[in-house]
């Protein structure tokens, strides 16, 4: 038989929105809400589609989607608490939270935030409600800092169209010490385009976890989202962001965290979901004595892509980084990771680290892994590594020779590989759950071989 | 009347090149036999292959235990019918805790027995696994690290001596256990190995030096060379290869 490569000639189409989807979508909103969307708008019509020739791009075909399918807005009726996986509801720790927003198919469905923290002055509220009622803290901070919507044709779609999204706001010195939870749940197929702004004032401290995910689909879906991580000086963020999309969806989304002097962020990411995943994952350390962790699991299986652009951008001195992705694929499977360090010139005393760690499970999976440096200084510490491997059959005959059959010896030191960035998400009952989902993942392997 | 393996006639090869070359030898339980002889003589060939390990071959010979054919039966099956290999050098699983690790070990085997079974409980299991690591000198936190990940010398070896404590097997071969370690954590290793000497556990040391028979002493020494068993005897031979050495034996091969 003879391979025939396809050629790349055909440029991608743009999705079929038009300046009355707008129109229609900012009817009710704020005035000054509306306005941007419409600049955004103009924006976009004006950006290209990415194409191969971006080196960004260029690994990450998505000419397979289907604009008219996967573009329409979802459209289910009367969308209910109901429909949502218990898993996902449940505190993360213990039996209080901090607040949980909850929206199915870009409504909001359900919102709670704890008296005790609402008389701290946080702001934890849906973004369509915080546009209305908090102007004054949103406005300047909805893509205006972090994520810009001239940075790319997805990022001005999203900024012209989002759908939903939530505001979390802690204000100067409050420590909050109760976790906040948002979910989004898409219970039918079709776009959706969620967005999450999060600012934690000086000094503050706050820890929040996403769950994106949906129901099973029959036809193609599309999330186009934007996260925004502003920390003040000395402020202290966890922040973990879990992806478990249908195997039709295919996001493009931008994240970005703004850190300040001092302060600490600490960035924990999963891909498991998704026919074809795109994300800008960047950081930026805007303050002298600023801290980064960025921690990245993804598992691609079946024909999954997963492309993910990693940042880390020290733009003062004494500025510290460190970003460990992990990731597996199997069947036929594509995976790249591409992550670059930069540094303004004459930053000195930076510390920046990258890592990708690939464990390649089939023949026919592919992984990238392309790190990056850009520094323009000397008095420096920049390393980054990239490594593959396969199962190695030394640790599974180890198992086995205490017993331990080979499929379950093989699921466990696949699950070790990934144990390491589990341990850093700071509840045990969401652990519980990846290691769930990673184990139905991985007891593939044992049924194909 | 108790288990015993029995390796009779056992040829094995490496990518073609003969190791072993006809090796018989019995071990039952209650017993310690105690294998030595110089390096490349096979010792350590005869541990992988009674284990499993897939890159060897073997190209006549059977190992009997418990009425079954070793050799037709996969690590894990060989394992739960009650042998055990302490390895010389054990690899590092990262991830993977020591405990959960030999609860899962233990689960096997009791899945094994009856597939309805729900596996050691968490609290029994807790108490079992302290027992032996007291009984090891061994810290309790031990439990919760990745196995072998940054283990001395000494921890790992003994990490392998509390995964035969806690499996309980029926006849254990102790592969170069001593190799490495210093005369410290031998002690405590080899004592470790006593105390779960007794009449339900058949032990075969496999080692160079003679010095961890100063702890564990055997009922039988054989000595291996070019691949076959040359010389057994009592504990007495033991102490007179350490005084003369290999090279007699070489003299004695070559008449």
């Amino acid at each position: 038989m003879v391979a025939v490569r396809q050629r790349r000639s055909t440029a991608p189409e743009a999705p079929l929105y038009t300046r009355d989807d707008v129109e229609a979508l900012s009817v009710s909103e704020p005035q000054w809400l509306r306005e941007s969307r419409l600049v955004a708008w103009d924006l976009y019509e004006r950006l290209p589609m990415p194409g191969f020739t971006d080196e960004a791009w260029r690994r990450t075909d998505y000419r397979h989607i289907n604009w008219s399918e996967a573009g329409r807005p979802i459209a289910v009726p009367n969308p209910t608490l109901d429909v949502v996986p218990q898993a996902n509801l449940e505190p993360l720790i213990g039996d209080e939270q901090g607040g949980i927003i909850v929206f199915v198919d870009g409504e909001l469905v359900y919102y709670e935030l704890n008296e005790a923290v609402k008389k701290q002055g946080v702001v934890f509220t849906d973004l369509a409600t915080a546009c209305r009622d908090h102007e004054d803290l949103v406005r300047p901070r909805l893509m205006t800092k972090a994520v810009l919507p001239f940075e790319g044709k997805f990022a001005a779609l999203h900024a012209a169209l989002w759908t939903h999204g939530v505001f979390l706001y802690v204000p100067r010195g409050t420590a909050v010490e109760l976790p906040f939870h948002v979910v989004m749940y898409n219970s039918g197929d079709g776009a959706t385009m969620g967005h999450m702004l999060v600012a934690i004032e000086e000094a503050a401290q706050a820890t929040i976890l996403v769950d994106y995910l949906s129901a099973p689909g029959e036809s193609q879906s599309l999330y186009v989202g934007a996260t925004e991580l502003l920390v003040g000086a000395s402020a202290n963020l966890r922040y973990v962001g879990l992806q478990d999309w249908n195997r039709q969806t295919f996001e493009f989304s931008y994240q970005r965290a703004r850190v300040e002097r001092d302060a600490n962020l600490d960035w924990i990411l999963g891909n498991m979901g998704g026919e074809l995943i795109k994300q800008f994952i960047e950081m930026e350390l805007d303050g002298q004595g600023a801290v980064g962790r960025v921690s990245g699991m993804f598992f691609a299986d079946g024909h999954q892509l997963f492309d993910q652009d990693t940042q880390q951008e020290h733009n003062a001195p004494l500025t510290s980084s460190d970003l460990l992705f992990k990731g597996a694929a199997k069947d036929s499977a594509r995976t790249v990771w591409q992550g670059m360090i930069k540094s303004l010139p004459k930053m000195q005393k930076i510390d920046g680290f990258q890592a990708c760690r690939n464990l390649v499970l089939s023949e026919d999976a592919r992984m990238d892994a392309i790190p990056g440096l850009e520094i323009e200084a000397d008095d420096v510490r920049c390393t980054h590594a990239a490594t593959f491997g396969t199962l190695e059959e030394q640790p599974v005959f180890y198992l086995m020779s205490r017993g331990i059959p080979r499929a379950d010896a093989e699921l466990m030191v696949t699950e070790g590989f990934f144990e390491e960035l589990l341990d850093r998400i700071p509840f045990e009952r969401v652990q519980e759950r990846l290691r769930a989902s990673l184990e139905a993942k991985i007891v593939g392997i044992s049924q194909i071989k | 009347m108790g288990a015993a393996l029995e390796i009779r006639d056992l040829h094995v090869s490496i990518e073609d090149k003969p190791i072993l070359r006809g090796v018989n030898l019995t071990v039952k339980q209650g017993e310690v036999h105690a294998l030595m002889g110089p390096n490349g003589s096979g010792k350590s060939t005869l541990a992988n292959v009674l284990l499993g390990n897939p890159a060897y071959e073997v190209t006549e010979g059977e190992v009997i235990f418990k009425g079954d054919n070793l050799l037709e039966m996969e690590a894990d099956a060989r394992s739960r019918a009650g042998l055990f290999l302490a390895f010389q050098y054990p690899v590092s699983i990262p991830g993977v805790t020591l405990a959960n690790f030999l609860r899962l070990a233990i689960n096997a085997r009791m899945k094994a027995v009856d597939p309805e079974s729900k596996g050691i409980s968490v609290t029994d299991f807790r108490r079992l696994l302290r027992a032996k690591m007291d009984m090891l000198q061994m810290d309790h936190s031990f439990a919760g690290r990745y196995l072998n990940e940054g283990f001395s010398g000494g921890e790992k070896k003994r990490a392998e001596i509390l995964q035969m404590a806690t499996l309980d097997p029926s006849i254990a071969i102790l592969d170069e256990t001593d190799s490495g370690l210093d005369i410290d954590a031998l002690r405590v290793v080899s004592e470790g190995v006593s105390k779960l000497r007794g009449p339900d556990l058949g032990i075969l040391v496999i080692t160079h030096y003679q010095r961890i028979l100063n702890y564990i002493t055997p009922d039988y020494v054989h000595v291996m060379y070019q691949g076959q068993i040359v010389e057994s005897g009592g504990p007495e031979l033991a102490l007179h290869l350490e005084e003369a050495g290999y090279d007699w034996i070489r003299e004695k091969v070559s008449e």
